[in-house]
């Protein structure tokens, strides 16, 4: 039998508080196997280490089991101190009799039985631990940033700053995002786009961004380090090299549709660039509306072009890259608020929304600035600001704060009054939540400086009485019902990912919430990490943000694709599924239960009775796999089998704790 | 000649007394369109408002008990009032989620508070898609040029989870129906304000503005009268409408028509065969000047 030494922690109070470790201790020597056992203040700390170094070569140990906390935290502390001492590192196993037993459990007596439970089971695992080495795994030294709104190129600038090479993808015709689509950014009201467009210059010149607008990731394979990426070009109708961006196409083009990046405030052609300061500011084809796509006829553009740039018969094209590391900036979308009945969204054509509201306060918007409401064109005389319109409200909307509606709808408000000077605003909030440098005196100066009206009361009822509109409210803090008579109304929707969010989440098999937020791998301390290694989180996409936070997190999403990328190789993890061949029948059922797409069918060929037969059999991809073990659950002949994690170890642990002995020859 | 097509019929007490009216015009819509209703036998009070706000055992109770009636009938409920409506979906709605309910109920009446069938209003019946073909059908005397706000009330659309009926806050099925008639439906932005209820008892002077409330947007929107489907709103409209228009010197003059009312002058039915002459506020006079009576 090897000989095991067992380490037990107090975690200062933290576990001897509840656990009686004394009275584990004793117990645990009595266990088979078990030779050294020694209880320490801290196990983790620098001497507590070093005891456990000692007692390796005093003992002649050859496993070694820490019961302290869960083992996210301190696993690879001890690994390193076993390994230092000349064994295996995976020799080693940890009870986690913490989280698991001292911090949920008041009573002090159950507590140490259970405590004692989990110790022996993880010696009886530990028993059977088999020395495992990691593997090594080259990396691809370029990064893919999906998204290319404010995230996503400083992201992808970061990471090209720091010298390696970024591709960045855009789906819409130009990059900037929402950040293009608004006037002025709080709480400095300096204006978005000028802040924005040197960024967006800078990642459309910079050497190592290479950039494809109008362009999706179709397929991405592979594993960190390794990932092979699928691009499709949408057929631009536009030969790029060719367009000097003149606008004349657009200009001439007979077909004017709704503007998606004025929200609708607006119009567009069917051949466009969406903004005057768009990058690349080469134009589209929309070809849904498109009269020549329709109808065969027209070719204006064409015409028109001197430049001799439009393929109307240009198709879509595929393009793959390799990259090393993946940043998903895919950003947010709003909730449809039509959806709240009571405001009348898309009845009264003066209830509009706040990006409608940005458009129209947008010096370069389709009123150039001047706020007039969209029924007759007049000025307001005074406007209601709604907040949280499918934010925090379980009946209808998302249960969470959307962050960045109480500072935009101030700012909102702020505006107007600036632009208005004899117009009312009135705020209708629940709470004023001011949570970032600079906010809360932003929000005083609203009330203050601005003469801003605030209501806190979520309304019941936006309704017409001629040409106004009414917004009928309990005043929650004067403890009656107000009915305000304003000429327009602006709703502030709840942040929401993408619609695609999820189907995008599943073709990079990240995991994500129940409204389709990308999960990050820690929500404290790893959180611009996924789940799957290689994979990095920026903006909106993972939730609600403000630009300052986006930026912040982006950053923080490029330093970690530079350190990966700064490395040539990286080690992998050895506790990875492996297939016993012999037993494989090749039904695959643990293809589609493996998250990670890591497990594929090959062809074996052996002799049978003197017979060469060829058969299928599933493999595992070292590279890609988690080491989750859904696999081995779902394998019929037991052949897969997760190394550091085996059959055998956690039935010795399950045996253990049951108390049963199981004879040997079942122990297959 | 197929075979009539048969409802569980649940009239409530409101339809036995004030809203007899509404009774009356029921039955004659549903023999004129070959449907037969079946009174459940031995029916309850719904308990509406006082058995739910004093007791909420007997506020699903007495419901529940009318469902289980119902159930040995084995077939689809109609229930006109939306005040009773609405207490039997919330019965069934409490059966269904909480066992201790059920228990209680069983050990109080020896019945299971169990019905299979579906519990319809009268705006779902008229949409019924057999009861829809023959009402376009025999639409006799079309209601053009009569402009009537529907006014759909609280009870009909509210709790949305346990009615399911149309958008709680836009409901638009009467005025899908009043088309189907001929009449134009105006919309207005008080479809599901409150009428103020069974505080017109207590606090008449509030129910005389909340009733005028919506009487005056409904005919600032441009209505000549008011569709209903619940006696107490009714009431309120109809019965406070006077009253709201002295108190605010406004005249309002508009009849306030239960829609069966309205679905029997389309299907040609004679205003007296629909108890039109019980409403205080006068409901023919409009009809005589569209020539529709």
């Amino acid at each position: 039998m090897k000989r095991v030494g067992v380490f037990l922690c107090w975690c200062g109070s933290n576990i001897a508080g509840t656990v009686d470790v004394g009275k584990v201790a004793a117990e645990v020597r009595k266990l088979p196997g078990v030779v050294h056992v020694e209880e320490n203040k801290y196990t983790c700390s620098e001497p507590g280490q070093a005891s456990i170094i000692k007692a390796i070569k005093e003992h002649r140990l050859e496993r070694v089991v820490v019961a302290s906390c869960s083992p996210r935290l301190h696993e690879p502390t001890f690994r390193r101190a076993v390994e230092s001492a000349g064994l295996n590192p995976y020799y080693f196993e940890m009870a986690n009799i913490r989280e698991q037993c001292s911090w949920i459990h008041p009573d002090k007596e159950t507590a140490t039985a259970k405590a004692f439970d989990l110790v022996r089971m993880a010696v009886a695992k530990a028993l059977r631990n088999e020395a495992l080495s990691r593997g090594t795994i080259t990396i691809e030294k370029k990064a893919l940033v999906i998204g290319g709104g404010i995230a996503g190129i400083q992201a992808a600038l970061d990471i090209a700053d720091a010298g390696q090479k970024v591709v960045l993808v855009e789906r819409e015709p130009s990059i900037g995002g929402r950040m293009s689509q608004l006037d002025k950014t709080f709480p400095t009201l300096d204006c978005s786009q000028c802040i924005l467009t040197p960024k967006m210059v800078e990642a459309a010149k910079h050497p190592n961004i290479t950039l494809y607008t109008w362009s999706e990731v179709e397929k991405v394979e592979g594993y960190i380090g390794n990932f092979t990426v699928t691009i499709r070009k949408k057929a631009r109708g536009v030969d790029e090299t060719l367009c000097t961006g003149c606008g004349v196409c657009q200009t001439k083009c007979p077909t004017k549709v709704p503007s998606e990046f004025e929200a609708g405030m607006g119009t567009r052609k069917a051949i466009y660039t969406p903004f005057p300061q768009a990058v690349p500011n080469k134009p589209v084809i929309d070809r849904a509306n498109c009269t020549y796509y329709k109808t065969g006829k027209c070719r204006v553009c064409e015409r028109f072009c001197e430049a001799k740039a439009i393929r109307l018969d240009q198709e879509d094209t595929l393009v793959t890259e390799r990259v090393g590391a993946i940043v998903m900036a895919t950003g947010f979308d709003l909730f449809d608020v039509s959806r709240y009945g009571e405001y009348g969204y898309g009845v009264y054509p003066d209830v509009i929304t706040s990006l409608q509201y940005e458009r129209l306060v947008n010096a370069s918007g389709p009123t150039e600035g001047k706020v007039k409401r969209p029924s007759d064109h007049e000025i307001p005389k005074s406007v209601a600001f709604i907040l949280c319109v499918g934010s925090r409200d379980e009946q209808k909307g998302t249960t969470y704060c959307s962050r960045a509606c109480c500072m935009y709808s101030i700012k909102h408000a702020m505006q107007y009054r600036d632009k208005v000077k004899d117009g009312r605003a009135f705020v209708f909030y629940m709470d004023i939540r001011t949570p970032g440098k600079a906010y809360e005196e932003f929000y005083k100066r609203a009330a203050v400086d601005y003469g801003v009206e605030f209501i806190r009361g979520r309304p019941a009822k936006v309704y017409q009485v001629g040409d106004k509109l009414v917004v009928k409210a309990e005043d929650t803090l004067l403890g009656r019902q107000v009915e305000v008579e304003v000429d327009m109304v602006v709703l502030a929707p709840a942040m929401t990912p993408r619609r695609d969010a999820a189907k995008v989440a599943q073709v990079l098999s990240v995991s994500y919430d129940g409204y389709g937020f990308l999960n990050e791998a820690h929500p404290k301390l790893r959180p611009v990490e996924t789940n799957t290694a290689g994979i990095f989180l920026a903006g909106a996409c993972q939730g609600p943000k403000d630009i300052p936070d986006t930026v912040a997190q982006a950053s923080a999403a490029a330093a970690k694709v530079v350190a990966l990328l700064a490395k040539d190789q990286m080690e992998t993890e050895p506790m990875v599924a492996r297939v016993n061949e012999a037993l494989c029948s090749g039904c695959l059922w643990c293809k589609p239960v493996c998250p990670y797409k890591a497990i594929d069918a090959k062809t074996v060929t052996e002799k049978v009775h003197g017979k060469v037969v060829s058969r299928q059999v599933a493999t595992v991809n070292a590279g890609l796999c988690h080491g989750c073990g859904a696999c081995t659950v779902a394998c019929r002949d037991g052949a897969m089998n997760l190394s550091g994690f085996t059959n055998e170890q956690l039935l010795a642990s399950v045996d253990e704790l049951l108390g049963w002995v199981r004879p040997a020859c079942s122990a297959d | 000649m197929t075979a009539p097509l048969r409802y569980a019929y649940y009239p409530g007490c409101s339809l036995h007394s004030t809203a007899r009216e509404y009774d009356t015009s029921t039955r004659a819509v549903a023999r004129a369109l070959g449907l037969s209703l079946e009174e459940v036998p031995d029916w309850t009070c719904c308990g509406a408002s006082s058995a739910h706000v004093t007791d909420p055992f007997l506020g699903f109770a007495l419901p529940a008990r009318t469902l289980a009636q119902a159930s040995d009938m084995g077939l689809d409920l109609v229930a006109p009032c939306a005040a009773c409506y609405g207490r039997l979906v919330a019965a069934r709605a409490e059966a269904g989620r909480h066992p201790d309910f059920v228990k209680r109920f069983e050990r109080a009446t020896g019945r299971r508070p169990a019905f299979s069938g579906r519990i319809l209003n009268v705006i779902e019946l008229f949409a019924e898609p057999a009861v829809a073909a023959t009402l376009k059908e025999r639409v006799k005397r079309p209601l053009e040029g009569l402009k009537v706000a529907p006014y759909y009330g609280c009870l009909l659309v509210r709790p949305p989870k346990v009615t399911g009926f149309d958008d709680p806050e836009r409901p638009v099925a009467m005025d899908r129906l009043l088309e189907s008639l001929g009449a134009t439906p105006v919309d207005f932005a008080f479809k599901t304000e409150c009428c103020g209820a069974s505080l017109g008892i207590s606090r008449k002077e509030l129910v005389v503005e909340l009733a005028g409330r919506i009487l005056r947007a409904a005919k600032r929107a441009g209505a000549e009268a008011v569709a209903v489907v619940c006696p107490l709103c009714h009431t309120n409209l109809d019965g406070r409408q006077e009253a709201a228009a002295a108190s605010h010197g406004e005249p309002l003059g508009l009849p306030v028509y239960y829609v069966t009312e309205l679905v029997g002058l389309a299907l040609g039915l004679e205003p007296a065969a629909l108890g039109l002459g019980k409403h205080l506020t006068d409901a023919l006079g409009l009809l005589r000047q569209k020539k529709l009576a």
